[in-house]
């Protein structure tokens, strides 16, 4: 109980049911609606999970993953991408940045919650 | 009498003397940090050369010297030959290593020989094997040293173990902390400059003693000066004077390519001019090292008789000449010999093996590959060697003198030789021929020099070299074929060598250089020539787009091995040197592909920097060769194609991203549908906000569906548009009161100004409607709340009639001018939440061009943004084409 999430997508609607449907599931969350603020968010909250959006303003999720496993911090959040762009490309690129899980939009909300609890009970 | 001094005491000041090296490693680290590199002058480079000379020749060359006389001397001979040809022999390589931003001998080769991934690997593979002797050489040094000066107390064999066990420790410490080798590891050499320094003292200090104790004692001096005129002369003995050249010509090869030497001379060279410092400092140091190497030999076989091995006469010539300080003096001396050369040849030899083996081994199962996994990787791969090393040590160490050991190893990486002279001499070598020769002459070096030293410690029998294995004499691994007359390891050198360039003209022959290959061996020659040549790559074609690879993905990509500042400060310079500004958009095409893999290979080495970098671009690259042919042969099918492609690649993005806002959306919805069926118990207040945000999201999605039929529609070019006479005040005034309302409700104000004469322009009246609502409706978007200002204005100038459309919001950047007016663009503006298809101006435009106007965006007297929309008074003739005509941009991020 209590893990933290941090959501980080900049359309409100999106972010406003995933805060909520994880906040259901027992989560503690917090909200950033770009890149910039989502790191600043991210070293606040210290989350054991960030659902990471790809298409940000400003600094991209790819940008945001990358400066999270490059930050040394420790120890380091489960970062799940997700994205409405469902090219293989993009995919192999997230996981390459250092993303755990890489989510296609639009995503079934039980499955979203089962790779989340997942990966938080994975290695913990 | 029991001599000697406490092994407690000896391993103390061998790991505080550890301790003082890394200290000074750090202390350089930090130094170069602050911009005051330690490694910028020309003397530590030097020094740092100096990495040549190893326990070898700090306990090794006496030995040598006491029993064979001058013998101890061509293998520094060869390295002084190579020093005084530097600038023909050494700046080459310096010059290649640096274009092609080499992480070792290996990467430089693979990339000689067309980017051939196995040629790397059966490089590093042949380095790795060959140098194992030489490191097991110096452990048995080390152990050799410890038994001396604490007399023989029986615990050797446990303290070589911990000993190598802290080595390893240290190689670590000194050669993984950072990623980037080409980098300079500042540390590592200033700590090897060092150990050059300290070696050379302790060789003087203890020169000088021992010369004036035996000079001291009458009976001493007779004996020495009859020992000197005792010494065997070249031709003396079983060898002459093809085996002395032989061995000169050995230690020139082995001082070129050993990964030590390779490191510190090629790869952490700074500036060449330094080599043409060393060219002369380097043989000085030589024969400064070597300048008490024949009096302590002849002392030592006059003071100590038959006691004790020749190898170890340093150490215990101070024990019996009752002081042990000098013992100390010689002990730190020996280890400083042998911890510089473990540290190094185990850095270089794990990179080496990460870079070509495991790096793309990791990466082609599809592993994600971050910077901390090379280096773990790295790591290992020192324990792995020192460990075999030590193995190797253990098998064999005890029954062969020092320098035999370190010759064969010199006779192994000396197999890469012949590769090196075709690099640069021989264009028609191929990599295939290269590697098969290089396998050959391993062989030929595994059977004549390896396993005799397997025969004579016990592990095959003794027979094999008196009568051949199975009674074959011709495959005496010491005399071949019958050839004998030769030193054992002549004939290694002259076998190994005769198979590996017969070998490789051979199969070069019938397996031709590629393309590629060919275009290197002219650069490398180029190279040798000592024509200079830009840092950059000859660029491969001419701006060719590269799928839809994005530069901030290639330097997003290159930022998770290249430390950031650096990777920008070499980009930002790209950049400079292709012509692109600031804000423009640079092309990802081959030239900034290839440059980025240059910049990739040197953290990680050529082969994985080609995957990490295809994987990267989403598509597997074409081989260059392909490419290549494209643009040599068939320029214009090239140049069609391309178009072709071109087309294709924007379809495919508008596409993808139509997808995209199309997804975006129905994520919303379909997420809070699951919540509210889930959920029947929902507060109040949390069901009506979903429903809401239903609503909107579904509106923008039928919104977005009509925009983009519109799009579709525009395709065919307003064909079906009537051609009428419209006066823009009516239009405009339109626009104003239907937007009045949302103006009102946001609290901005909204103003008009017309001419008083009829503004009539010629277009279909809908589409002008269209193309103001839109215009002007963002214009409110952007406004600041309640107390946001709008003006349009309709005015005469040249071309027709304008309409002007100011705003008092945050206006839009000078580089985002164009962009905002392509298709899913909405540049940093959408960072405001404010919704949007990102599809409006984009369908503004093109009705704007089809009706033979303009549009366009720049700063507004308010403060914000002024769009102006002009149309021209008469009618035009409509223009056709399809959506994707106009379209600019290169493919941006």
């Amino acid at each position: 109980m209590g893990k933290r999430v941090v959501v980080v997508d900049d359309e409100e609607a999106i972010a406003l049911a995933l805060e909520y449907l994880l906040r259901k599931a027992g989560y503690e969350v917090a909200v950033a609606g770009d890149g910039e603020s989502a790191l600043h968010v991210i070293e606040e909250f210290q989350p054991d999970l960030v659902l990471l959006d790809v298409m940000l303003p400003g600094r991209d999720g790819y940008e945001v993953c990358q400066t999270i496993r490059s930050s040394g911090s420790f120890p380091q959040p489960k970062v799940v991408m997700l994205t409405a762009k469902g090219r293989e490309a993009e995919r192999a690129k997230g996981l390459a940045v250092g993303a755990d899980a890489y989510v296609v939009k639009p995503f079934a909300s039980a499955d979203l919650l089962a790779k989340v609890e997942m990966l938080l009970t994975r290695n913990s | 009498m029991e001599r000697g001094i406490a092994a407690e005491v000896a391993a103390g000041v061998a790991f505080g003397y550890l301790l003082l090296l890394f200290g000074v490693a750090f202390w350089a680290d930090r130094l170069a940090e602050q911009g005051r590199s330690v490694i910028g002058r020309a003397w530590v480079y030097t020094l740092s050369i100096g990495v040549y000379c190893t326990a070898w020749t700090f306990f090794g060359s006496v030995g040598v010297a006491a029993r064979e006389g001058v013998w101890f001397l061509p293998i520094y001979l060869g390295p002084t030959a190579v020093m005084l040809a530097a600038p023909w022999v050494v700046v080459p390589f310096v010059r290649a290593a640096k274009a092609w931003r080499a992480t070792s001998l290996a990467d430089l080769l693979g990339a000689r020989f067309g980017h051939h991934a196995g040629l790397a690997r059966a490089v590093s593979l042949a380095l790795m094997v060959a140098v194992i002797p030489y490191v097991a050489l110096q452990i048995k040094a080390i152990a050799l040293a410890f038994e001396v000066v604490s007399g023989g107390d029986g615990g050797e064999a446990a303290r070589t173990f911990w000993l190598v066990v802290v080595l390893t420790v240290f190689a670590v410490l000194f050669g993984t902390r950072r990623l980037d080798v080409t980098e300079h590891h500042e540390g590592l050499v200033a700590a090897v400059a060092l150990e050059s320094a300290v070696k050379l003292v302790a060789f003087w200090i203890l020169g000088g003693v021992v010369v004036w104790a035996v000079t001291e004692d009458e009976g001493w001096r007779a004996q020495v000066q009859e020992g000197f005129s005792r010494l065997p002369r070249v031709d003396e003995g079983e060898r002459g004077y093809g085996d002395w050249l032989t061995m000169v010509v050995l230690s020139a090869a082995a001082f070129v390519v050993l990964p030590r030497q390779f490191q510190m001379m090629v790869i952490e060279n700074v500036k060449t001019a330094h080599v043409y410092r060393a060219a002369w400092q380097f043989p000085l140091y030589l024969l400064g090292i070597n300048a008490f190497v024949l009096p302590v030999a002849v002392a030592g076989g006059v003071v100590l008789g038959e006691e004790g091995s020749a190898d170890t006469y340093v150490l215990a010539l101070p024990l019996v000449l009752g002081a042990e300080w000098l013992a100390l003096v010689a002990f730190v001396g020996g280890i400083s010999a042998a911890t510089s050369m473990v540290i190094v040849e185990s850095v270089a030899v794990a990179t080496m093996w990460s870079n070509e083996w495991l790096a793309p081994w990791w990466l082609r199962r599809g592993r994600p590959l971050a910077g901390r996994v090379v280096l773990w990787v790295r790591r290992g791969a020192i324990a792995g060697l020192l460990g075999l090393g030590y193995l190797f040590y253990q098998a064999v160490g005890a029954s062969y003198a020092l320098a035999a050991i370190g010759l064969v190893s010199f006779a192994g990486v000396a197999q890469l030789v012949p590769a090196l002279v075709a690099a640069f001499a021989w264009p028609g070598a191929s990599a295939i021929g290269v590697m098969a020769g290089l396998l050959a002459g391993l062989t030929v070096w595994g059977y004549t020099a390896l396993v005799p030293l397997f025969i004579k410690g016990g592990w095959l029998p003794e027979t094999w070299l008196t009568m051949g294995p199975a009674g074959i004499e011709a495959l005496r691994p010491t005399a071949l074929f019958g050839v004998e007359g030769m030193a054992p390891i002549t004939g290694s050198v002259v076998w190994s060598w005769l198979a590996n360039v017969g070998t490789l003209l051979v199969v070069s022959w019938f397996y031709p250089p590629d393309r590629a290959t060919r275009r290197a061996a002219e650069r490398f020659a180029a190279l040798w020539r000592g024509e200079e040549e830009s840092t950059l790559p000859a660029a491969r074609g001419v701006g060719r787009p590269y799928g839809a690879a994005l530069e901030a993905q290639l330097v997003a990509t290159l930022g998770r091995f290249v430390e950031t500042g650096r990777l920008q400060e070499a980009w930002r310079e790209f950049r400079r040197q292709r012509g692109v500004g600031a804000h423009e958009v640079l092309p990802v095409d081959e030239t900034t592909v290839a440059f980025a893999e240059r910049l990739l290979a040197g953290a990680i080495g050529g082969v994985a920097a080609r995957l990490v970098i295809e994987g990267a671009l989403g598509e597997r690259a074409p081989a260059w060769d392909s490419v290549m042919a494209v643009v040599e042969e068939a320029r214009a099918v090239r140049l069609a194609h391309e178009r072709l492609r071109e087309v294709d690649r924007l379809k495919d993005e508008f596409v993808a991203s139509v997808s995209h806002e199309l997804r975006t959306p129905l994520t919303a919805i379909r997420t809070l549908a699951e919540l509210l069926a889930a959920d029947p118990d929902m507060e109040r207040s949390d069901r009506l906000r979903f429903y809401e945000t239903m609503v909107r999201e579904s509106e923008r999605l039928s919104r977005l569906i009509n925009q983009v039929l519109d799009l579709a529609k525009l395709e065919a070019g307003g064909a079906d548009w009537r051609h009428e006479a419209v006066d823009l005040r009516a239009v405009t005034r339109e626009v104003i009161e239907t937007v009045t309302p949302l103006a009102a409700q946001q609290g901005v104000v909204l103003t008009l100004a017309v001419p008083e004469r009829p503004a009539v322009v010629w277009g279909d009246r809908d589409r002008l409607v269209q193309v103001l609502m839109n215009v002007v409706g963002n214009a409110v978007k952007f406004a600041p709340p309640s107390e946001g200002r709008v003006q349009v204005q309709v005015e005469r100038v040249k071309e027709g009639w304008q309409v002007a459309v100011d705003d008092n919001g945050p206006g839009v950047p000078p580089e985002e001018r164009e962009r905002i007016f392509e298709r899913f663009r909405q540049g940093q503006r959408r960072a405001r939440g404010v919704g949007g298809t990102g599809l409006g101006l984009a369908i503004a435009r093109r009705i704007v061009e089809l009706l033979g106007g303009m549009i366009r965006v720049e700063d507004s007297p308010l403060g914000g943004a002024r769009f102006i929309v002009v149309f021209p008074e008469k009618q035009r003739e409509v223009v056709g084409g399809g959506a994707f005509h106009g379209q600019t941009s290169g493919g941006s991020g």
